[in-house]
């Protein structure tokens, strides 16, 4: 049972990372990863939300869409949860926690159509998880989207200095990088399943 | 007249093309493009869905009120997405296992809202629907384009038959994730390269422009927006 629960928790961070090997949520991945605290930021809200919106999904399509058999619905359900969520949850920050919304609460509405957010919720059902193997999933593809952004806010720093082709400039050479990170997370296939071997 | 319409739909494909010029609905483009097959059947079912969402928002564009526009769009668009994974399930349902959760993922697609709020809402409905067709035809070959780069080099096939002759040139990691990134970031130079010598188009750089969530965060300072490094400078 922890095993499994490991393997979905590492598989999520490492091997499945939603952007760079999935490619989801690269919107916020390409826009906010110019500086490492933005990076950290934008990562910890994904976080977030990604367990809200679970804990919120999963028991509406098994105790309510399954019931009606309304599955279909999924899509249409699933946004208008997660963008009511996100709203909801901004609205309570503000109020009881205003230091966390000051850190956090920026990142909040570009959250709403991140596609990794949805991704996550739609996969955990695909996948037929549990509702625990299902917070555990969303935590393991929240933190591999923290260290995603984390290590290419690090890579990008440096772009800056260099002297690239002027065609190349901006988002060509941001991309390349990316495919350079992407290839190194090709190092972690496999490690999980020997690590628990 | 008809010039003017023409004009709409042959903006989308080149001068205005979704995916290299406008970098609009970035997820997709990378994710599908393995091969050629899911290129293709992606780019068909992005342009109906297109289409057909910038047709009902450009003829309810005058009740939707402004305020709570965002979140309209999003129910029409992925009312039409329900719809397009239906009848791929019931009749192609082949293609509908191999898309999986990026066919659903359509209704975040940066370049359905992002052409809803940047044309549907401000122009006629064939406009619009013209305006649809030539984004969808855009993005399908742009699509196109990167899948057969990366199936052909990659994998040595294309849509799926084996090149004999290109079994012992490819180059595998083109096909997978890494070579997705590398792929599109030398298209978008080469795009660079070319109209710089036209001289002609205004690229857009990558910010929220042209993301779904643009509309929220205006009212917020947005992270890539210059909005914000404005308030930081100040």
């Amino acid at each position: 049972m922890l095993k499994s629960l490991i393997l979905i928790l590492m598989g999520g961070v490492l091997i499945n990372n939603y952007v760079l090997n999935q490619f989801l949520g690269i919107c916020p991945f390409l826009g906010v990863s110019k500086k490492v605290n933005q990076a950290s930021g934008m990562g910890l809200a994904v976080i977030f939300v990604m367990l809200f919106a679970t804990a919120a999904t999963w028991p509406i399509y098994n105790y309510v869409l399954v019931p009606l058999k309304i599955e279909y619905f999924q899509t249409i359900v699933f946004i208008l949860v997660i963008a009511t969520l996100v709203q909801f949850v901004e609205i309570i920050l503000k109020r009881f926690i205003p230091s966390l919304h000051a850190s956090l609460g920026i990142y909040l509405p570009l959250i709403t159509t991140n596609c990794a957010v949805l991704g996550v919720t739609i996969n955990n059902i695909t996948a037929g998880y549990n509702f625990l193997e299902s917070m555990v999933s969303s935590l393991g593809v929240g933190l591999g989207f923290l260290l995603a952004m984390l290590l290419f806010a690090g890579v990008r720093s440096k772009l800056d200095d260099s002297n690239a082709p002027k065609c190349f400039r901006g988002l060509p050479v941001t991309l390349i990088a990316a495919s350079i990170v992407a290839m190194a997370f090709y190092g972690f296939a496999g490690i999980v399943e020997n690590l628990l071997a | 007249m008809k010039n003017n319409k023409l004009s709409i739909l042959l903006r989308g494909i080149i001068a205005e093309n979704p995916v290299l010029i406008l970098i609009l609905g970035t997820c997709p483009t990378l994710a599908v493009t393995g091969n050629v097959t899911s290129a293709l059947s992606m780019g068909l079912a992005a342009t109906v869905v297109l289409i057909c969402s910038n047709v009902v928002i450009s003829a309810l564009r005058k009740v939707i009120p402004d305020t709570v526009r965002v979140p309209c769009y999003i129910v029409i668009i992925a009312a039409f997405v329900t719809a397009v994974q239906m009848l791929l399930q019931a009749f192609l349902p082949s293609i509908y296992e191999m898309l999986g959760v990026y066919l659903a993922l359509i209704v975040v697609n940066c370049v359905i809202l992002g052409r809803a709020e940047m044309f549907a809402r401000k122009n006629t409905v064939l406009d619009s629907a013209f305006d649809g067709l030539g984004m969808g035809l855009g993005f399908i070959l742009a699509l196109f384009l990167m899948a057969f780069i990366r199936e052909v080099f990659g994998a040595g096939s294309f849509m799926g038959i084996e090149l004999g002759f290109m079994q012992k040139f490819k180059i595998p990691v083109l096909a997978a994730a890494p070579g997705g990134f590398l792929v599109y970031g030398i298209l978008i130079a080469v795009m660079n390269k070319l109209t710089e010598k036209k001289g002609g188009v205004k690229k857009k750089s990558f910010s929220c422009e042209g993301c779904p969530s643009a509309a929220i965060c205006t009212s917020k300072p947005c992270l890539n927006n210059e909005k914000k490094e404005e308030v930081e400078n100040a």
